[in-house]
């Protein structure tokens, strides 16, 4: 009685390691997906500021564990933690700094117009030809600084982007409206 | 009339009484008059005056710009003294571009457009004509009402609603409009009408105003396409869908407008806006305001030139007579806390309200229980506590899932909820967050485009040096070649 | 009159408060709660007085390891209910310690353990009960026959002090099994049904209440009046109490008329034991019962099938405890699963369309 037991478990449990073998080599599900659902989820504007010279191979780093998931500075705190919930690991936010969404601006009285900084914008928002004053398109501008890098006469600046009537919302309520708890 | 309830709402104390018996009071002119560009919904007013023009009544102030806008007119004759950036009144407390004027005391009219046949005029002039006047949403909405008449053209409006309902508490100036301007109103609607090429029109007034039906009624009691309809005294009653369901059985669809159902809603303080603009080509330049709540000494409503600041107001009305906790600008259900007094009234402000701490009736927030008060009472069907549970702990999509988008921020949930939990405030903050995320998304795209149109740009700048290069390296070729065969030769 | 930080609307409220609620609940259990007093003598005073003090000091006691601030969240009731309603289920002269332990529990475990007030899945009086029936079956099964206060024979004062605490009960004072318990064990004997009923003297005092039984089984029209005054006052809503009574009501009355030796009808079912509490009281917990009309009305007929089943088939003789915890644990399910329909859409996330004749016909309503 005992051994058709036996030899019953032991068949059934060969059958279903053979099954899953099968599955683990013709089902495999490709790693690449990954890296481009990353890449999706960068800001794309191939500023540098990670180290890595764009966001392709900065995603391919992330996907291998080969970077943490907080190298992006323009993608702050939330994309830190998006990018470690779609890898499923565990992350500590709290080095991580969002600073204030900023863009450049060129002090008018001290450019000199040596063209440099148009040069190495990503998305070429700024104008201007030699020795002509250059400008910077607001909208155009995501923050990577690599124009303030590179200006001789530093007239370069990083500004806050100030909020307006048409960009501000309602702040969280403020759940303290408890009085605050007596230490134990 | 067959009206088919939906479920929900709630009656808060409507605090009529004050102002209620209270006619329409004259403002006299300010010292100054804060004229904001932005005072509706869409894109902000484009200045056309400089500092120091001397303007008429009703002088073109700002144009508008692009498709949804509204243009603002002088509300007195004057000189333009600033252009300038003044506190907005919006809770936020954020600046506004104010255009400021100092009257002259004069109160001059500016060159008016009187048409003695308006009803000959085409829907599309019509249109026109209450775009050029400013006229925007006077319920609170603020949306241009030219835009909203244009839309009769692309669906068939089969029914016009004229909303009277006027349900928030305190606010009389609807009320009071319809009592004492019930010819203009009606003559407005049927300007309406005949913009919209619509058959019928429904002026919906709740039964708590007997005054203004009657008014009403017999203003229109000869006229067929136009008809009074006595609705139930409930919050949130003048909520355009509420009141859609109410009258018509229909909703509006999800993601649609209620145009595709062939109504559409406009104010009533607007269709008389339209008779004055139509008839007598007077733009936008005042409307009536209610002032009340039990702060204020003396409530009444008013009829208020536009850019009036509301500390002037206040002190019209007597001033304080308790401390008051909060000023309003709309009803205490839905109506904006002021960060201070000096700010201007504005197309949408229907009433000023400064409410005692015993009105507020504020009391400490305590963890939600889950009775269910709030599903009990929400207009749309919605279930507040899993929304806010949901905001309350960050996650907007699950919120989202519930039906975040289809909140009205109406506030019954949050005027019945036991444990003082500021529902509305969740909702907000939610919603601000959905909006500043498509916002992301929308700029993180362009700048994508950007980036690759750059690294493209770079490719093809290359490609034409390098062949640039080439064809340079050909023609010495072909000019060594030459000059040796010239040597030989 | 300058904000700080925005506030958003509404700036006017209504007065109520999560204190009022529980004041009219308790107000609500008033009448059933005097009448039992008045039937079962002091002990059931001095024990429904411990067991509400445990309930206090064990909230005091958590809150205070929570860090909660004491005043705020003991006064606003809720805890003062939940061993009222214990007090209610338990056996009028149990032993001091039965109130202490379930109080206890309810508190610390019932409701704390899972975050406090607003959080707990479980409803707290009835989990304190079914670990009570478990632990100590003999104690939460003797039921005492009725000894009023104006009666002869009723225990005094310091007789009642000693019946509680050192569970020194006279034998003057006879107790026994309750109506339920009756019935099961008798049925389980081979006797009939007509015959079990017609010996036993209690099912003709079923509608009074003068029979064995908790403070909440004896007066059942008292809580009913209890119940149907917190739908008035709109508390709590019609649909659990209808369900729930409805469904026990309709499976017995089934049952009844297939096998009428066998089944016990609709009149008993519903009048003994504590589904008429469990209906109004209990399963209505405002935090641990579904938010939409129709989950209610699914979890209240859960509720009824359940105490049907367990007190039919089942090794307890009475169900309502069970059959509330057992749907507790479903609620978040029918919550997530069972919402009302949102406006402008016909079923979830499908929106509503109308048609041209619909929408032109929108015209056409009679003038009055």
């Amino acid at each position: 009685m005992f051994s058709v037991a036996i030899v019953s478990l032991t068949l059934l449990a060969f059958l279903l390691g053979l099954i899953l073998g099968v599955a683990a080599k013709y089902l495999k599900v490709e790693s690449d997906p990954l890296v481009s659902q990353i890449e999706d989820m960068l800001p794309g504007s191939q500023c540098g500021q990670c180290g890595f010279p764009g966001c392709k191979p900065a995603a391919k780093a992330i996907a291998h564990g080969e970077s943490e998931v907080t190298i992006c500075p323009p993608g702050g705190r939330s994309l830190a933690s998006q990018l470690a919930s779609l890898l499923g690991i565990e992350v500590d936010l709290s080095k991580v700094v969002d600073k204030p969404p900023m863009y450049a601006q060129v002090s008018e009285a001290t450019c000199i117009g040596c063209t440099r900084c148009f040069k190495v914008c990503p998305t070429d928002a700024i104008i201007g030809g030699p020795k002509q004053i250059h400008a910077v398109f607001k909208d155009a501008c995501t923050g990577c600084e690599a124009c303030v890098d590179v200006c001789p006469t530093e007239c370069l600046q990083m500004h806050i982007i100030e909020t307006t009537l048409s960009s501000w919302t309602w702040p969280k309520p403020n759940t303290k409206a408890l009085p605050p708890p007596i230490a134990a | 009339m067959k009206l088919f309830r939906f479920k929900g709402g709630v009656h808060p104390e409507a605090n009529k009484i004050a102002t209620g018996c209270k006619s329409i009071t004259p403002f006299p002119i300010p010292d100054r008059l804060y004229l904001s560009v932005q005072q509706h919904i869409g894109a902000p007013a484009k200045t056309e005056v400089e500092i120091g023009q001397h303007v008429l009544k009703g002088e073109l102030l700002a144009a508008s710009q692009g498709m949804i806008s509204a243009p603002i007119h002088a509300p007195t004759s004057g000189v333009v003294v600033d252009i300038t950036e003044h506190t907005a009144p919006h809770p936020s407390g954020l600046p506004v571009r104010m255009i400021v004027i100092e009257p002259d005391g004069k109160d001059t009219w500016t060159k008016l457009d009187k048409i003695e046949q308006p009803f000959s005029l085409t829907p599309e002039e019509i249109a026109a004509r209450v775009g050029e006047a400013g006229i925007v949403g006077l319920g609170g909405a603020t949306f241009p009402s030219a835009v909203k008449l244009n839309l009769g053209k692309d669906n068939k409006i089969y029914t016009l609603i004229i909303n009277g309902g006027e349900c928030e508490p305190y606010l009389t100036c609807d009320d009071q409009l319809m009592r004492h301007r019930a010819e203009g109103i009606v003559d407005g609607i049927r300007l309406m009408l005949h913009g919209l090429q619509a058959p019928r029109a429904l002026i919906a007034i709740e039964d708590n105003k007997p005054t203004a039906i009657k008014a009403m009624q017999k203003a229109c009691e000869d006229i067929e396409s136009i008809d009074v309809v006595v609705i139930p005294n409930l919050y949130p009653m003048g909520s355009e869908k509420q009141m859609i369901h109410l009258l018509t059985g229909m909703d509006i669809p999800a993601g649609k407008r209620s145009t595709d159902i062939g109504v559409l809603v406009h104010n009533v303080g607007t269709a008389y806006a339209v008779h004055r603009a139509i008839r007598y080509g007077e733009p936008l330049v005042s409307r009536i305001v209610t002032i009340g709540g039990k702060a204020i000494r003396e409530p009444q409503n008013i009829d208020v030139p536009l850019g009036t600041l509301v500390s002037d107001l206040i002190e019209f009305c007597g001033g304080y007579k308790e401390k008051a906790e909060r000023v309003l600008m709309g009803g205490p259900m839905m109506g904006q806390a002021l960060p201070t007094t000096d700010v201007p009234i504005v197309k949408g402000s229907s009433g000023i309200i400064a409410l005692t701490a015993k009105e507020i009736e504020q009391q400490q927030m305590m963890p939600c229980i889950r009775c269910g008060s709030c599903v009990n009472v929400c207009p749309c069907g919605l279930l507040p506590l899993e929304m806010a549970n949901r905001a309350r702990k960050g996650d907007i999509e699950g919120a989202q899932e519930f039906g975040l988008m289809d909140c009205i921020s109406c506030g019954s949930c949050s005027y019945v909820c036991p444990s003082h939990i500021p529902l509305v405030q969740y909702f907000n903050y939610s919603k601000g967050i959905v909006a500043s995320q498509q916002k992301e998304k929308t700029h993180q795209n362009e700048i994508r485009l950007l980036a690759q149109q750059r690294t493209e740009r770079i490719e093809r700048e290359k490609i034409a040096k390098a062949e640039a290069a080439a064809k340079r390296k050909a023609a010495r070729e072909a000019k060594k070649a030459q000059k040796a065969r010239e040597l030989t030769s | 009159m300058k904000n700080i930080s925005p506030i958003s609307g509404p700036h006017t409220h209504t007065s109520n408060s999560i204190n009022m609620i529980m004041l009219k609940v308790m107000f609500a259990l008033l009448p059933a709660t005097i009448f039992g007093i008045y039937l079962f003598g002091w002990p059931a005073l001095i024990l429904f007085t411990i067991t509400i003090l445990s309930a206090i000091l064990s909230e005091i006691f958590c809150l205070y390891l929570a860090g909660k601030p004491i005043k705020l969240f003991l006064f606003d009731g809720s805890a003062i209910l939940t061993g009222w309603l214990l007090a209610m289920t338990l056996p009028p002269w149990s032993p001091w310690w039965i109130g202490v332990v379930g109080s206890v529990f309810a508190i610390v475990v019932g409701k704390h353990v899972f975050g406090g007030i607003g959080q707990n899945i479980f409803n707290p009086a009835m989990l304190a009960r079914v670990v009570l029936l478990i632990s100590f079956p003999l104690e939460m099964t003797t039921w005492i026959n009725p000894y009023p206060l104006n009666s002869l024979i009723t225990p005094d004062f310091f007789e009642s002090l000693k019946i509680i605490f050192l569970s020194e009960t006279p034998v003057d004072f006879v107790s026994g099994a309750s109506i339920l318990g009756n019935i099961r064990t008798e049925l389980g004997l081979g006797h009939e049904l007509v015959n079990i009923i017609s010996a036993n003297s209690d099912h003709s005092n079923l509608v009074t209440g003068f029979i064995k039984g908790s403070m909440g089984e004896t007066s059942g029209l008292l809580i009913l009046a209890g119940g149907l005054l917190l739908i008035a006052q709109r508390i709590i809503s019609w649909h659990i109490p209808a369900a729930m009574i409805g469904t026990v009501a309709i499976l017995a009355f089934a049952f009844n008329l297939v096998n009428p030796e066998q089944y016990s009808g609709p009149w008993i079912q519903v009048f003994s034991g504590g589904v008429i509490l469990g209906a109004f009281f209990i399963a209505t917990d405002l935090v641990t019962s579904p938010n939409s009309p129709l989950g209610k009305i699914i979890f209240g007929s859960g509720c009824g099938l359940l105490v049907y089943i367990i007190r039919t088939w089942g090794g307890f003789p009475e169900g309502v405890a069970f059959a509330v915890i057992l749907m507790n644990a479903m609620t978040p399910m029918i919550d997530y699963y069972i919402r009302p329909i949102i406006y402008g859409y016909k079923t979830k996330n499908v929106p509503l369309v109308y048609d041209e004749n619909r929408i032109s016909a929108s015209i056409n309503t009679d003038k009055e």
